[in-house]
């Protein structure tokens, strides 16, 4: 699971009938720091996340599944959580500096 | 699931058994404005998606279970066309609410 920042939505019409009723938002993957690090992605809401929640992402198909009370399908990317908090240890691994 | 635009279609009359009926298109990775990123691949194709729509896709074995037959060898399917996409800027998503 990874941390991520919802910081959009996105709006299908047609898709895949695994994602029928879902919703769709985008998620940026966040650093242990909090800073974002990594591409931003379309994952499946199932905690109720609003505009700038921090949330828990699960990104493996198994466990979509199980989530959402389903047989395998096209769907692994998913939000399972919205954090409270994070303490980290001092010393942490920041986000890697963005190259120029 | 990622962006991507379909920038060609791909056509095998020789396949596997089981890609029997599905498209093939060549998808070009971009980021969540629209900017290409990386390099084009080829994805089977569940949505009837057309050259020059921007859509989202799935990588791996979720991708081969997005057909009919789950026993195939994609690794990569569109799985969906994106009609419009809204970003809340950062300082605005604290304020924008639950929707």
């Amino acid at each position: 699971m990874m941390l991520a920042r919802v910081v959009g939505e996105v709006v299908a019409t047609i898709k895949h009938e695994h994602l029928a009723g879902q919703t769709l938002l985008l998620v940026q993957p966040l650093a242990a720091d909090g800073e974002p690090q990594g591409k931003v992605q379309i994952a499946v809401d199932h905690a109720q996340a609003g505009p700038g929640d921090r949330v828990l992402v699960l990104d493996e198909g198994n466990g979509a599944a199980q989530v959402l009370k389903r047989s395998r399908g096209a769907v692994r990317t998913v939000i399972v959580g919205v954090v409270d908090s994070v303490e980290t240890e001092p010393g942490t691994p920041r986000a890697a500096k963005r190259r120029p | 699931m990622h962006f991507g635009r379909v920038i060609g279609t791909v056509v095998c009359s020789e396949r596997v058994p089981s890609w029997r009926g599905q498209r093939t298109l060549l998808v070009q990775p971009t980021d969540s404005n629209g900017v290409d990123q990386g390099r084009p691949f080829v994805a089977v194709d569940t949505t009837s998606a057309a050259p020059g729509q921007w859509v989202f896709y799935i990588k791996s074995r979720e991708a081969a279970a997005a057909l009919p037959d789950p026993d195939n060898p994609a690794d990569a399917a569109i799985i969906g066309i994106v009609d419009s996409k809204r970003e809340w800027p950062p300082g605005d998503a604290a304020k924008a609410g639950r929707p």
